[in-house]
Order: structure tokens, then sequence, then C-alpha cells
């Protein structure tokens, strides 16, 4: 069986989610291979073996001083040394421009924002702010496929997770955007925002820098905090936070709108959430149209309302 | 930089620019080939663009030289272009070929690559992605089939001489990444807040040059562009089933206890 590379995304050598989900559907279409970079592959294999990892191919860590065209000169060269069916990266934006660099490298093609993958490379889109479903696949060459975070569950399987060290020679132009500093905002204890299986963003009808509202109550759900543009450029929540076009794309189980007019941009980065629920004033909002569940009232009575009521249930 | 000695540098700035349908209006594919319907919604420039045009100003006030846009589209692309020109950019070029119809991002890339080909530059500005594709890759792409550095997703941008700086946003805050003109800078809203073109430069406008370009003068291998060359395919597409109607309530004192009883009915609590 042909492997399918699958590049890992962790967190201070934690494996995240969405690569668990990656491995699952990998299995689907041939045999897992993970692509680490960097240190703590030997503590991350167990949980890649887990989701079937047949090979773990380990890259250096000087692949990450330098800004996405390293990374796409090692996938790019492991897929043409394994004689890989597939690539596989999250959707974030950082991965997108990777998946995009391997494709012009390897004469193939990409798929970005993928819900779905078929065994035989057929992938599903959810475009126009989730109105339209296209099935779509690259036409030659090795597909690299970009899937988002929390369409499909991840579903546990042994695999060896065969440890590999690979070297690459970094050309001149993959070292000409160097990283000369990370700054990283603060993140807290809640769960990564496009990681989370439920979603609680506040708008501007939240009215203020006290986020509290939406805080208390994605605690009390043990949910990630979101916003709206809105929200952000008043300066109440940090940028990292905005869910919509320009922002995040969510797709959490649950995702609960709160001070939220459902703009169309807002509505680009949460439709393809399974459930909505809405708290807004204005019974004319567009967030009402696609939620399951709204209520018209005061966000400040209502929110607070039912955090109470779910640590109660507890 | 391209000029050395007694004056200052100078900065020779391209903007890439496209024409969407417009997202307030309904976009719609077209059944006979799995393309944009641009027929079916409003052209309008695309929203991110006029914050690289915006950057591509300030670049130009701090450091002069000039701001070209370069756009690939059909015919009705002028409309884009000349908005970017109204906004105060000095020239441009209007890449428009049948043969381009239906490309893919990636082949999209390399025809603009090509297209940058035919001009000196120091900069390349581009919006991190469009609201039609969504893709996100054609900075990426750019950069890799140009062979330049690649400083995408920037929300702030300096350049100093040869070497520019720019705070790349990332999921959890920002990198600062940095590289050696001429180069590929993408920008996020958050980098800048873009002007309204004045009365008096939308006049100016009119008479700015814009030169037409085809894919024989930019050298475009016509094997590698349009969609009978994509390199992926849409095989079929539907409208999503419509979100079954949700219960709507006003809240009379007990809308936190109702959502409570909606989410454990769906097994959230
Ligand atoms: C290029 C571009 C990119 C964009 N990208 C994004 C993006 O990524 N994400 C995004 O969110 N937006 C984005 N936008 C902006 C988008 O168009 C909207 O302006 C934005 O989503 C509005 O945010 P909002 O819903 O919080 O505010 P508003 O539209 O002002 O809505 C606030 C809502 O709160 C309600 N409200 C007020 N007070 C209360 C209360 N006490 N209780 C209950 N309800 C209350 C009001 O009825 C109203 O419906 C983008 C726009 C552009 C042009």
């Amino acid at each position: 069986m042909a492997e399918v590379l699958v590049l890992v995304d962790q967190v201070d050598g934690e494996v995240k989610k969405v690569t668990t989900e990656l491995l699952t559907l990998a299995r689907r279409i041939g045999e897992p291979a993970a692509v680490w970079i960097g240190e703590g592959a030997d503590d991350a294999k167990a949980k890649l073996a887990e989701f079937g990892a047949e090979k773990v191919y380990v890259a250096p860590a000087e692949l990450n001083d330098y800004v996405v065209a390293p990374k796409a000169e090692l996938l790019a060269k492991l897929a043409g040394e394994k004689s890989a069916a597939a690539i596989l990266v999250s959707a974030t934006a950082e991965n997108k421009e990777v998946a995009g660099r391997t494709a012009v490298k390897l004469g193939s093609g990409v798929l970005t924002d993928v819900v779905d993958v078929t065994a035989d490379l057929v992938a599903e889109h959810s475009i126009f702010g989730g109105t339209t479903i296209t099935h779509a696949k690259v036409r030659a060459g090795v597909p690299v496929i970009a899937v988002r975070p929390n369409s499909i569950p991840a579903e546990p399987a042994q695999g060896a997770a065969v440890e590999e060290q690979v070297s690459v020679e970094l050309s001149d132009a993959a070292k000409a955007a160097k990283v000369v500093e990370r700054v990283k905002q603060e993140k807290g204890a809640r769960p990564e925002l496009t990681e989370a299986a439920i979603v609680v963003s506040g708008g501007r009808g939240v009215g203020s820098d006290d986020f509290s509202v939406v805080e208390n109550l994605a605690d009390s759900l043990g949910a990630a905090v979101g916003a709206s543009r809105a929200a952000v450029d008043s300066g109440w929540y940090p940028n990292q936070f905005q869910v919509g076009q320009t922002g995040k794309t969510v797709s959490p189980q649950l995702y609960i709108a709160l001070g939220i007019s459902g703009a169309i941009q807002h509505r680009a980065g949460m439709q393809t959430s399974k459930t909505i629920v809405a708290v807004n004033k204005d019974p004319e909002a567009p967030i009402h149209e696609i939620s399951d569940f709204s209520v018209i009232g005061d966000l400040h009575q209502v929110a607070p309302q039912l955090t109470e009521e779910i640590n109660k249930r507890k | 930089m391209g000029v050395q000695g007694g004056r200052p540098p100078a900065m020779n700035i391209v903007v890439l620019v496209k024409q969407v349908p417009d997202t307030a209006t309904e976009r719609k594919l077209n059944p006979a080939d799995n393309t944009l319907d641009r027929a079916s919604s409003d052209g309008v420039i695309n929203e991110l663009d006029e914050y690289a045009i915006e950057e591509a100003l300030l670049l130009k006030e701090k450091h002069g030289g000039e701001v070209t846009i370069l756009s690939a589209g059909p015919d009705q692309a002028t409309d884009s272009i000349r908005k970017a020109l109204s906004m105060g950019a000095d020239k441009a070029i209007h890449l428009n070929d049948e043969a381009l119809h239906g490309s893919d991002s990636l082949q999209t890339a390399y025809a603009l690559a090509q297209a940058l080909r035919t001009t000196e530059f120091d900069v390349v500005v581009l919006g991190s992605e469009s609201t039609d594709a969504r893709t996100g890759v054609v900075g990426a792409a750019l950069a890799e089939y140009l062979g330049l550095p690649q400083l995408t997703l920037a929300n702030k941008v300096d350049i100093d001489g040869g070497t520019i700086r720019i705070q790349r946003q990332t999921d959890d805050g920002y990198d600062v990444v940095e590289a050696q003109l001429p180069a590929v800078v993408s920008v996020v809203e958050k980098i800048n807040e873009p002007r309204y073109p004045s009365f008096k430069l939308i006049m100016a406008a009119k008479k700015k040059p814009v030169t037409k370009l085809d894919a024989a003068g930019a050298e475009i291998d016509p094997a590698k562009v349009g969609l009978a060359n994509a390199t992926t395919e849409t095989v079929d597409f539907a409208a999503a089933p419509p979100r079954a109607a949700g219960t709507v309530v006003k809240d009379e004192g007990t809308g936190g206890v109702q959502i409570a009883d909606f989410l454990a009915s769906k097994k959230f609590v």
C-alpha cells in the first residue's frame, strides 16, 4: 500500500487533535506516514501510533527557522522518495501555504479547506460560506490536500510508528525568509479555537472589553472563546480569536454566538458548525437564519442565566 | 533597491489585484464547466486587495517610487483596476487572455509570476486570500515560482535599505520575519485602514496608463494555464442541504434556561 504523508501539527511537543483526524483519513487512502519536524518525536510517537501511523519521518528543527519553503522542500522530497499517494496537512493559514508550494514543486495540485476525502482522493469542500458543496480532485501528480480541523472524527487504530530520520539540504531560496523572533500571545487554559468541540463567541453586542460574560459561559462548557471582527477591531478581544473570513475557520459541534449579527464574513468562518445557538436582541439579525436555536434578548441577561443553569446541571 | 548615490532610494511596488464576485450578492458556479459564474453577481475588487494597495501607497509615501497594479482577469477586471488607480496607484498592467479562463490558484500564481517578469520591482504586495476561492495559496506559490522570499500573512511591514521585515500573523501571535528585497508580501486586514479615493483621484485615474498584456507577451506557456490544463478539477457541486429551520424564542426571563434545555436535548450538557 502506498504511503500517505501527514504533516504533524504540534504545540510544544504535543500532537494536535487535527493530526489524529488526518491520520484517520490517511488510513482510508493508504498507509499513514507522519512527518515530524524538530525535537520531541520520541515522546509523540505513541500518540501517532495510536492513530495508525506506520512510519514517523523526523526532520531537523532547522526547517522551522524559515517561512514555509523548507517544509515544502521536505514534503516534496519525501513524496518523491517514498512514492507517496497523497500529502495531507491541516488547513491552517500556514499549512495551506506549505501545501501550495509543495504542489508547485511536485507539479501536482492543491485542494484547500477540504472537509472530507474518499479512498480514491475525491475531496469535499464547503464554499461560499457553506451554501455550496463541491467535490474536486487533483488531476496529476501527488495530490496535496489541506483538511479543516474537526471535519471527521478521529478513530484509533494501532500503527507501528517506525521512526526514520530524514535530512534535507535546504536550497538558498528556502532560507530567504528567516524567522528572527517568535511572539506568542497569552493562550490560557481554554481549548484551542480551531480544535475545540464547542466555541462561544462574542460580538459588538458584548458592549465592552469586559468579555467575562462570554468567557464564563465558555468555561462552563469547556469551550474555546471566539470573537467577531467588530469585537476584535474595538480592541475588546485579541486578534487571534477572530472567527470569520479573515480570521479562523471553526467547525465545532456547537457554536454559540452572543451579540453577533451574522454578517457573511463572520458566517464564512463558522457556518459549518454542527449546531448553532444565537443570542441577539434584534429579531431581524441574519444570525437567526442559520441558528438551530435562537433567543431574542439581551445577552447580558440570557448568557449569565445559561452559565448558571449549566453549572447547576453538572 | 533601484537607485544608489545622491538620490533617495525609490521603490517599485507591484500590487496584485483580483476582481471577485461581490460577497453581498449571490454567488454561483457555472454548471457547464464548474467555474465561477462571473455574470451572476457584481464584480468588486477583492476586499483584502484594498489593504494591499493601501500598504503599497504607504510604502511609496515613505520611500518614494511607484505603485503598479497587476491584475489577471477578463475585460470586466478593468473596473477593479480603475478603483485601484483611483486609490492612488500610478499605473497598471492588465493580463487578459482567453487562455487563462478557468485557471486554478496555482496556475494563476504561475501566470502572475510570468507577468511579473515583464516588469522591474522591489516588492510585490497582495491580499492574503480572495473572498471567492479563499485558498490562500497564491502568495506562497508566487514566491515559489519566482524564487523570492515569502513574507506572507503580514500585519506589519518595515523596509530599511534592502532589508524588509514583517510581522507574520500566526495561530497564537506573530513571527518577525526578515529578508532581502525583492520579496513577495501578502497582507492581512489588520495591517491598515484602506483610504477612500478622492474625487480628484477618481478623475485622475481615468488618465493613468493601463498596459495590456496577453499570455504570449508574458511568455506564459499555454499548456500550463486554463481550465483544460487545471491542476485540479471540480467533479460536481450542489447546494448545501439547507439548515433545518431553527427554533426562535423571545426572552421573557427564561431564555438562558431554554437554551440549557435545548443543549441538554442535544447532550451538550
Ligand atoms: C474584508 C473583510 C473581512 C472581514 N472579516 C471578518 C471576519 O473574519 N470575522 C468577522 O466577524 N467579521 C468580518 N468582517 C466584518 C463583518 O462584515 C461585520 O462587520 C462583523 O462581523 C460584525 O461584527 P458583529 O456581528 O459583532 O457586530 P454587528 O454587526 O454590529 O452586530 C452586533 C449585534 O449584536 C446585537 N446586540 C447588541 N447589543 C446586544 C445585547 N445587549 N444583547 C444581545 N444582542 C445584542 C445587535 O442586535 C447586532 O445584531 C469582515 C469585513 C470585511 C470587509
